[in-house]
């Protein structure tokens, strides 16, 4: 296979990808949305998730994104050194995206800064966002799509605290941001705590913990019960849905680390709403492929 | 037995709406975020479409443009994008009803007061039902500005379920719930306080 046709491979199953991904929920998603549900008891709480599972099942029905801010697209890659196609990606991604909006469609959402011009296309500069790691084996390919929407990305904030200041402000910083903007990104929420040294690469842990499948857990032990403590204490807040009254504000907490300077300790947190529109797929280097996100589902 | 506004819509019809109430909107409807809200207060521009006893939808839709526009998916934004410009877009614009998403501020809920105006909730995320509503998109203006930030048009038979978040007489469910969840917060953070206390010893 040349380059041209690895990348117009790429292009096309990527531009059925993200068409699929801004329709419907990945599994493990769905499944926990229904639990978060079940957890309600007020009519209130009970009429918005009517809402949410109805317009849901509409959207595959219809064949349109479940909702109308599709975002902008994000590519969290992974790449084995051994992958053969690697300088064909980042153009195969830049035409699935704009093929995609116009095929999907997403809502052209790329203002460039300065020309203060929306480029209705979703592209723009530095646009669509690649997040790259290298991985030293292997000739795989995975890539996790997500469609970076405003009102969850309006609550994200990263600060960098002194060693004096210690764990606790880091949860005192979660709550903060959880308790504040957060009430309108269209909870239940994951929560994605990036810990590191500065504000860039905890960042970066914020988003790849918003990222990673549910049901997984930080590494440590005690990040582990760091997760688990800080989603049970949000959840006590008395705030629901769509920051109404109700029992669940999140559905998960995520804690990704680096190891932070001795000096300092920086703390991200980014929120993802519940239509988490994430997926993740895999290309092999004869670029076949396969999705994991969406059970039965073949491209 | 559904609540439903009908266009235009009266001062008395919002005196008898309540915080936590569920609502529905008949009528021809405005879209409107960021930039039109700067447009018709900071910039001084007139709105294209009058508003008088009408709706101001904080949203931006997938519209498929085309000779006929066709309506995709249309839902609510984070409403508190609005809030430095709202309380003087009601007054200069006299709407009554605001749809967006999730809480205000202090000085639009004095404003909904003041010009007897409410702010409810539209389900966020639930685009694909609420495009099911609209059963025209009537018109654009201010077309420049972008698909999600123009204002567009849309006729809607019994939009909702809407539930009312700042009523006229001073009543703000969502700022209810932030002081819940203020008053609450010590007990549920300090808790995970306490269980990190030791963390930073050296294993």
């Amino acid at each position: 296979m040349t380059r041209d046709e690895a990348q117009s491979r790429m292009a096309d199953v990527m531009e059925r990808f993200l068409t699929l991904a801004c329709r419907r929920l990945p599994d493990d998603v769905y499944e926990k949305l229904q639990e978060c549900r079940d957890a309600e008891t007020s009519p209130l709480q009970r009429v918005v998730y009517e809402s949410y599972f109805e317009n849901l099942a509409l959207a595959q029905k219809l064949d349109r994104p479940c909702c109308q801010d599709t975002g902008l697209p994000h590519f969290y890659i992974r790449c084995g050194a051994d992958f053969p196609f690697i300088g064909a990606v980042e153009d195969a991604l830049r035409d699935a995206v704009r093929r995609a909006t116009v095929s999907s469609p997403l809502r052209p959402n790329a203002v460039d800064f300065f020309t203060e011009r929306n480029t209705g296309d979703n592209t723009g500069e530095r646009m669509p966002w690649l997040h790259w790691d290298i991985l030293p084996e292997g000739s795989d390919l995975q890539i996790c799509v997500y469609f970076a929407g405003a009102g969850c990305s309006l609550p994200g904030r990263a600060q960098v605290f002194k060693p004096a200041d210690g764990y606790g402000a880091i949860v005192k910083f979660v709550f903060e941001a959880v308790s504040g903007l957060a009430l309108n990104a269209c909870p239940p929420l994951i929560v994605g705590v990036g810990l590191g040294h500065n504000i860039e690469n905890a960042g970066v842990l914020s988003k790849m913990a918003c990222l990673r499948p549910l049901g997984t857990s930080h590494p440590h032990p005690k990040g582990a019960k760091l997760e688990r403590d800080l989603l049970a204490g949000l959840n006590g807040l008395g705030v629901g849905a769509q920051g109404l009254p109700g029992e669940r504000i999140a559905m998960a907490v995520h804690v990704e680390s680096s190891a932070r300077h001795t000096a300092t300790i920086a703390a991200a947190v980014n929120v993802s709403c519940y239509t988490h529109r994430r997926g993740f797929i895999t290309f092999h280097a004869d670029m076949s492929c396969e999705q994991s996100s969406y059970k039965g589902v073949t491209l | 037995m559904k609540k439903v506004l009908t266009l235009p819509i009266r001062e008395e019809d919002i005196e008898a709406l309540h915080a936590g109430d569920v609502v529905y909107v008949t009528g021809s409807i405005a879209t409107g975020r960021d930039d039109v809200h700067r447009r018709v207060t900071a910039e001084g521009m007139d709105s294209p479409f009058d508003l008088h006893g009408g709706v101001i939808f904080h949203a931006g839709p997938i519209v498929r443009e085309g000779e006929v526009d066709q309506l995709i998916s249309v839902g609510p934004t984070s409403s508190i994008r609005m809030e430095a410009f709202q309380a003087q877009f009601i007054a200069k614009t006299g709407v009554r009803l605001i749809i967006g998403k999730g809480g205000m501020g202090p000085a639009t809920a004095e404003a909904c007061q003041k010009y007897k105006a409410v702010h409810c909730v539209a389900m966020g995320g639930c685009a694909v039902s609420a495009a099911g509503q609209v059963e025209a998109i009537e018109g654009c203006f201010w077309r420049e500005l972008g698909m999600p930030e123009c204002m567009w048009i849309l006729r809607v038979r019994e939009f909702g379920p809407l539930v009312v978040s700042i009523d006229a007489h001073g009543g703000d469910l969502f700022a209810a719930t932030r002081a819940q969840a203020a008053a609450r917060r010590g007990t549920c953070q300090e808790p995970v306080e306490d269980s990190v206390k030791d963390y930073m010893t050296v294993e």
